[in-house]
Order: structure tokens, then sequence, then C-alpha cells
């Protein structure tokens, strides 16, 4: 890959894992290159009018030069990109972003994956086992349908647990139960990572809090540049504005001021919900177009 | 484009209509009647003549109607305004103009070439020296560069009545870029040599022009993806639209610079490795003053309390004023307070306005005066409604239970000593605390630099705010490296941006020479 060539980022694979579930591979060779755990992109479906959206690197193939984004249809930007198919190409993919993880030997560390948090997890994950750590991962979903990767979870992790809202597979149990028995046993863990809903990513941190077990969590929260340029991610952590897209994406989760994060994370819910609405509305007008013509 | 039900208030809006009529078609028709009087021509007039021909005003959008579009407020001279406006130039010999422009550019001569009509001479001598006429027209500050300078408004005794050479300079470059036939500055042979610009603002794209011209082989990476750095997220387009900023890209791609969009050096290839293992010889560093700086106060990360950057980004860059359209998405704020008072205040508080605000306030902490905007764009803003809260300084920022702002509490504020910048301090008045109801609130005090190439370059020297530290030429702590722009001055101006990248690109075609 010569520095001086623009990338088309061309969808080589797409796969819908769930209903609202959907996987990507990306050509992108240069952040295929540079990418480590724990970093993201910034990714937009049409450079005019589209916005930019932060996804995780769930994993990255070299032969390839491709990046494996997983995302949750929620939004308008993530509705666009289920839309996509093979062949098409992402306006712009930035990245890698963020700092990466710190992966060391510890002894023992506790991954906690929830929902679709279980795609950033993965590599992170697998880094600590190949830094010589036993790791446990605990996956958790509303139900079976929802519970992503665990056959390669399960190809390098030490133990797996799995857990459901509605017992649909593994434990009928929140990620916390278990999280709270490891935390609390003898052999306690080193350190904990938790990626997922950030709610959940709050109740993982106020488990451990007591057990005096090291938490970090990777947040994401709304980004325009991604860059440091504009602050719209900041968080409060232990008291100071922290910039999200440059000093994160993980923090010490027992610092985190999370109910300041979760209402700027809802700044833009209501207008979010009518340009979705909208776009629905205007495909199923496409769609009616269509078959009036036939 | 038609935008947000809310509204400006323009006070002034009947004086609008009787004595700033500021149409195209009025002033146009005054200017006719004034060059038919001078019989057409503005050859042999006497300096006495030469400074009785009224100033030429801007042909404007009225107030009331361009607070509600995105539309460039300023329209730009007619033929005949321009030919009058540059007949007021009293040609000196010791051109002082000159001295007052960052690129110096050949001002008094140009202007001549406007008077005698010849505009595509004008230009011709204006490209010279500078790459970017049409954005220079707009936004340099002429009034504290070359138009302080000039004998005309010396002698009028109003820096205002200074022949408008930024105008002209807009007029000449506007007719060029709309005739179609913008001439491709011509390209040395090859070189075979690679040069990085990194970073593809006003000091970038400069460097890149003239290192290219050298025949270097040029890549720009940009972190967006879209290319002009300030120009195009910061700088809305009512004052600078966003096709001149692509115009002079395409110039630039058609002289064979390459652009690469969505790379940031430092998390992706870093400085050492462009040099290194990419197989470029230099590198050059206009990354811009990348990080917000916030009050610090109470509340600020409330939802509805926004850095300039992020909500200018929002509006200008990412088109969050095209409602129902954008993806993108801004706050429907219906009573707006931004802090600060430079331009980048200005352009927020006006963006505020155009994007549906009912009432906007700027709180800035001294007085009119001691504003770092420029005079225009305050005046601007008051036409257009924007309430100046002088001498007040917020204090904190209110929040309902669901975390979002509904008042920013101010203090009073008084004049007190004069400070290390000669200006007078302002002194908290106490107990004077009092609320603005607002829901949103822009925070334009200014920018850090960005920590990441700090971090990624070791043995690139910075200063302790964060600038990367070099000589007047642009050189930095390791060779092949330079830097210009707001990476090194701090906040500045796109002129004196265009000056360091052109002094930069000199010594790198010097470098390279010598390799």
């Amino acid at each position: 890959m010569s520095a001086m060539k623009q990338v088309d980022y061309k969808i080589l694979h797409h796969e819908a894992l769930s209903e609202n579930v959907f996987m990507l591979r990306v050509y992108a060779p240069e952040v295929c290159r540079f990418r480590r755990p724990g970093q993201f992109v910034l990714v937009s479906v049409d450079n005019d009018y589209g916005e930019r959206i932060p996804l995780t690197i769930a994993d990255a193939d070299e032969k390839e030069g491709s990046i494996t984004l997983i995302f949750q249809r929620v939004g308008l930007t993530t509705t666009l990109l289920s839309e996509l198919a093979v062949g098409d190409s992402l306006a712009s993919v930035l990245g890698p972003l963020g700092q990466p993880t710190k992966i060391e030997k510890l002894g023992k560390v506790v991954c906690v994956g929830g929902g679709i948090g279980v795609a950033p997890m993965q590599p992170i994950a697998k880094a600590f086992k190949e830094a010589g750590n036993e790791v446990i991962c605990i996956l958790g979903a509303r139900n079976r349908e929802l519970i992503i990767l665990e056959d390669k979870i399960r190809s390098f992790a030490d133990q797996v647990i799995v857990c459901t809202d509605d017992g649909s597979a593994g434990r009928k149990a929140l990620v916390t139960e278990p999280l709270k028995e490891l935390c609390e046993a003898e052999d306690k863990p080193n350190l904990v990572v938790a990626i997922g809903p950030t709610i959940m990513m709050k109740f993982c941190s106020e488990t451990v809090r007591p057990t005096g077990v090291p938490i970090i969590v990777s947040l994401n929260t709304i980004m325009v540049d991604g860059t440091g340029m504009c602050g719209g991610c900041r968080v409060t952590v232990g008291g100071e504005t922290k910039f999200v897209c440059v000093d994160g994406p993980e923090f010490d989760g027992l610092q985190v001021d999370w109910d300041g994060m979760m209402s700027r994370m809802k700044a833009y819910s209501g207008q979010e919900r009518k340009m979705l609405e909208n776009h629905q509305c205007n495909l199923e007008k496409a769609a009616a177009e269509l078959e009036a013509r036939k | 484009m038609q935008l947000g039900e809310g509204g400006c208030r323009t006070g002034s809006a009947k004086i609008t209509m009787e004595h700033h009529d500021t149409s195209k078609e009025r002033l146009d028709s005054l200017a006719r009647a004034k060059w038919a009087e001078l019989g057409g021509s503005a050859e042999g007039l006497k300096p006495a003549e030469r400074l009785r021909i009224p100033s030429q005003p801007m042909p404007s959008q009225p107030a009331d109607v361009r607070c509600k579009n995105m539309s460039e407020v300023a329209l730009g001279y007619t033929e005949t305004m321009a030919r009058l406006e540059a007949a007021r130039c009293l040609q000196c010999p010791t051109q002082p103009c000159v001295s007052g422009c960052p690129v110096e550019l050949p001002i008094r001569d140009f202007v001549k070439a406007i008077a005698q009509g010849d505009f595509g001479g004008a230009i011709g001598m204006i490209k010279e020296k500078s790459l970017l006429p049409s954005v220079c027209g707009r936004v340099c500050p002429q009034e504290v560069q070359c138009q302080s300078l000039c004998t005309v408004g010396k002698a009028l005794k109003d820096v205002g009545k200074a022949v408008a050479i930024g105008r002209l300079e807009r007029f000449v470059a506007d007719l060029e870029r709309s005739s179609g036939k913008v001439e491709v500055p011509s390209v040395a042979a090859s070189t075979g040599k690679r040069v990085a610009i990194v970073g593809s603002g006003p000091a970038s794209l400069t460097c890149a022009s003239d290192v290219r011209r050298a025949g270097h082989d040029v890549t720009v990476f940009e972190a967006f993806h879209k290319f002009g750095g300030v120009m195009v997220y910061g700088i809305p387009e009512f004052r600078l639209p966003k096709a001149i900023v692509e115009s002079e890209v395409d110039t630039l791609r058609r002289m064979g610079v390459k652009f690469r969009s969505n790379m940031l050096i430092g998390r992706s290839y870093t400085v050492h490795s462009l040099l290194e293992t990419e197989g470029y010889s230099a590198v050059f560093l206009g990354t811009g003053a990348g990080l917000p700086h916030f009050m610090g106060i109470e509340g600020e990360n409330l939802v509805g309390v926004f850095s300039a950057n992020e909500y200018l980004t929002r509006a200008n860059l990412m088109r969050a004023y095209e409602r129902g359209r954008a993806a993108t998405l801004i706050v429907e704020a219906r009573r707006v307070a931004v802090l600060g008072g430079g331009n980048v205040a200005m352009d927020a508080a006006r963006s505020a306005l155009r994007l549906g605000a009912e009432e906007v306030y700027l709180v800035y902490r001294r007085t009119e005066v001691e504003m770092p905007a420029r005079r225009e764009e305050v005046e601007h803003a008051r036409e257009e409604g924007v309430q100046f809260h002088l001498l007040r300084n917020a204090k904190r920022v209110l929040g309902n239970e669901r975390g979002q702002v509904i008042g920013l509490e101010c203090l009073k504020y008084e004049l007190g000593e004069p400070d290390a910048s000669g200006r007078r301090s302002p002194v908290p008045i106490q107990g004077s605390e009092y609320v603005l109801d607002v829901d949103a609130v822009i925070v334009a005090i200014g920018n850090g630099s960005n920590p990441l190439l700090q971090q990624t370059t070791p043995g690139l020297e910075f200063n302790k705010r964060g600038n990367i530290i070099a000589d007047e030429r642009g050189a930095t702590s390791i060779p092949g490296v330079f830097a210009g722009g707001d990476i090194v001055l701090g906040a500045a101006t796109v002129i004196l941006a265009m000056g360091q990248g052109r002094r930069a690109a000199a010594a790198i075609n010097e470098y390279l020479a010598e390799l």
C-alpha cells in the first residue's frame, strides 16, 4: 500500500449476525496495518450529508487489507450502513483512532462483553491471552440470537460464561452476577475489562468497586471529528474533563461520571428518531413507487 | 435556502431600508454615475480628485434577510465599482500598503491594473504571490494590515476610507474563477522527490503549491473527508463559500498534487515513518490549532454546551443547517449564549441565528474596543441582532434534571489596571451575578494545540503551550521536518498561515536541492 493512494473503502463481506446486528469487512489497508486492540474508526456513508460515527474495530485481515466492523442498527447512519451491499463503498473510514489497550501480563483477566460490545472486547481478550494471561470472558445479551462471536472467543479463552436475560442461552442472569462471583472469589482477577452498553459498564464498575479489582471500560460517545478538535465526546473522569477520542476510549470505570455521560449520549435522540422515521418513510415511498411501476 | 423559523432581531431594519441600502443594483448605479462624471477613465486624475471619489461600500444582503440564510453576506463589487474604487489609489512611490501584507502582494500595481480595466493583468500579479486570493480577499483582516497603512485612509483620517484592497483582490479573483479559465500554475520537471504535507488548511495548501511548482511529488494528508482545514470546518459558508475552497483545491489537483483524506498522521503513518519507510524526503506540518479550550466552570459538560469548533463543524462541514437532509444534527436552541469576542465567536453567534435561534447573546469579558474580532464582523453580528453582553463573564452553566442546559449564570466586570498586553484587565464585581435563560452555550475562547504529534514524534520540539518550535523559515528540530500555521503560531489568521506555508516551502525546496 502506497501512502500516496486514496483508498475506496470497498465492502468485501456483508452479513447479518442477527435481526439488527451486522458485520462488514471493509477494505482499509492502512487501518488494518496500524490498528491495535482497543482502537476504533470513524465511518461515514456520505461525504456531503452523512454523519461520522465511531465504530470499534472487531478484527482485521492483513492478507485482504480489510477490517471487520460489527454494529447494531439503531440510528440513521447504522441503518444506511446495514443497507449497503458487497461492492459498495463507504464514503470515509478514518482510523485507527484512540489509544490502544495497554496489554500486559497481569495474571487473570476477566473480559465482559455486552451485546455488540463483544466485538471490540474480542481482540482485547485475545491480546491478553497472547500476553500470557488466564482469560475469562463473560458474554451477555438479551437472548440467544444476540450472542455474537461465541465460537471465536471459545477458541482462545480459558473460560467462557454466557448470560442471557431470558435464559435462552447460558445462565439466565445479568453479566454482573458471574462478574461479582469471580471478583469475590479467593483467586480474584487482576483486571476486569468491560465493554457494552453504558448502563452495563456502569453496573460492572459498581459491582467490582467493593472488591478492589481494577476495571477498564471502553466508552462509545458521540463524536464529530475523532481527532480532539471538537470536544463533543468529552466525559468527566475523576473530576476532570477528558476527550474519549484522544484520551480514551478506555478509562478507569470507577472514575467515570456515568450519569453525565448517559445524558450527553441522549443529546440528539429526539432529532435522530425523526431522521430515522423520515428515512423509513422515504423507503416505504420508494417501495410503493416501485410497486406501482410494476 | 430558507432556514429555521426563529429569526433575528434587526432593530435597525428601518435604517437598513433608508440609509443602508447595500443592494448591488443601487451601489452600482451610483458608481456608474460617478464613473461617467469622471469621463469613463481614471487616467490623469490629480490626487485631490482621487481623494474626492467616494469610497465604494461592499454590496451585501440586508441584515434581516441574510440572518435567515446561509448564503454569502457580502456580494462583491461590480466592474464599475471596482474600477472606481481602484481609481482612489494615489499610486504612492513608497507603496506603504505592500509592507503591511504578510505575502507582499504587489498591491499598488494590481490596483492600477484594475483602475485601467485590466482585470486579467491584476489577478496575474496577485497569483505570483498568493495562492488563495478569493479566500484572502474575504477573510484577511486588511484593516490592520495593508489598508491600515494606506495613504488615502490617512489623508481622510479614517482607516475605513482606505482603498478597499481586499474587496478589489476578491473582485478579480472571483472574476477569474467565474470565467472558468483559472490558469494552472506551471510545474517544473519532476525531481523524483516526495514531500508529505500534513493538514490541508491555508498554510498546507500554500506550501503544497510552492513545493509542487518546484517539481516535487506532493501528497497532502487530511484527517477530515474534505480539504481546506479551518476554511471548510470553521469559517461559515456565509463568510467564505465552500465552493471557493473546493476550486482552490481543484487547482492544486490539476497541478498534480495528490490528496488523501481520512488520514490522521500520528495514528497511522507517523512523521518518522513517512520519512524513513514511506519514501518521503521532507514533511510539512500544518495541522492547525486543534484542541478547544473550555472555561473550566461548573456545568460545562451539560447537554447543549459546545466548543465553537464542534458547533461550527456540525453547522458548516457537516451541513447541519440543512435540517432534514444532513444526518449530522445540531441542537435546536431558541436562546444561545456565545462566550468570547473573537472572529470565531462572531461566526458562532451568527451561525446560531441562521440555525433559528431567537435570541443570541455574546458574552465577553472586556469591552468592544478590546474585542479581537474584526470590526466588520462585530458590525455584521450587531446588525443581524446578536446582543452583546460586554464586561460580563460566564460563572457556571445551569442544567435541568435531564442534564440539559437551562441557563448561564454570568458575573459583571469592570475595567481595572492595564495588564501585560496593555489592555485594561477586567475585574469581577462581587455579588453582580445574573442568569441568562439559554438552552445552548457555545464556548469560543480559543484553541490549544492537539497533543497527537507531540505524543507520536520523538525528537520534535514543542514549547510550553504545545506549539511546534520552528525558525522563521519553518525548520523544526528534526532535519527535513518543517512546520507552519496555527500549530506554530497559536491562533492566527489565514494570511499569516499562508505566509508561513510559503516560507517553509522555500526552505523545503532548498533543503531538497541540497539532498
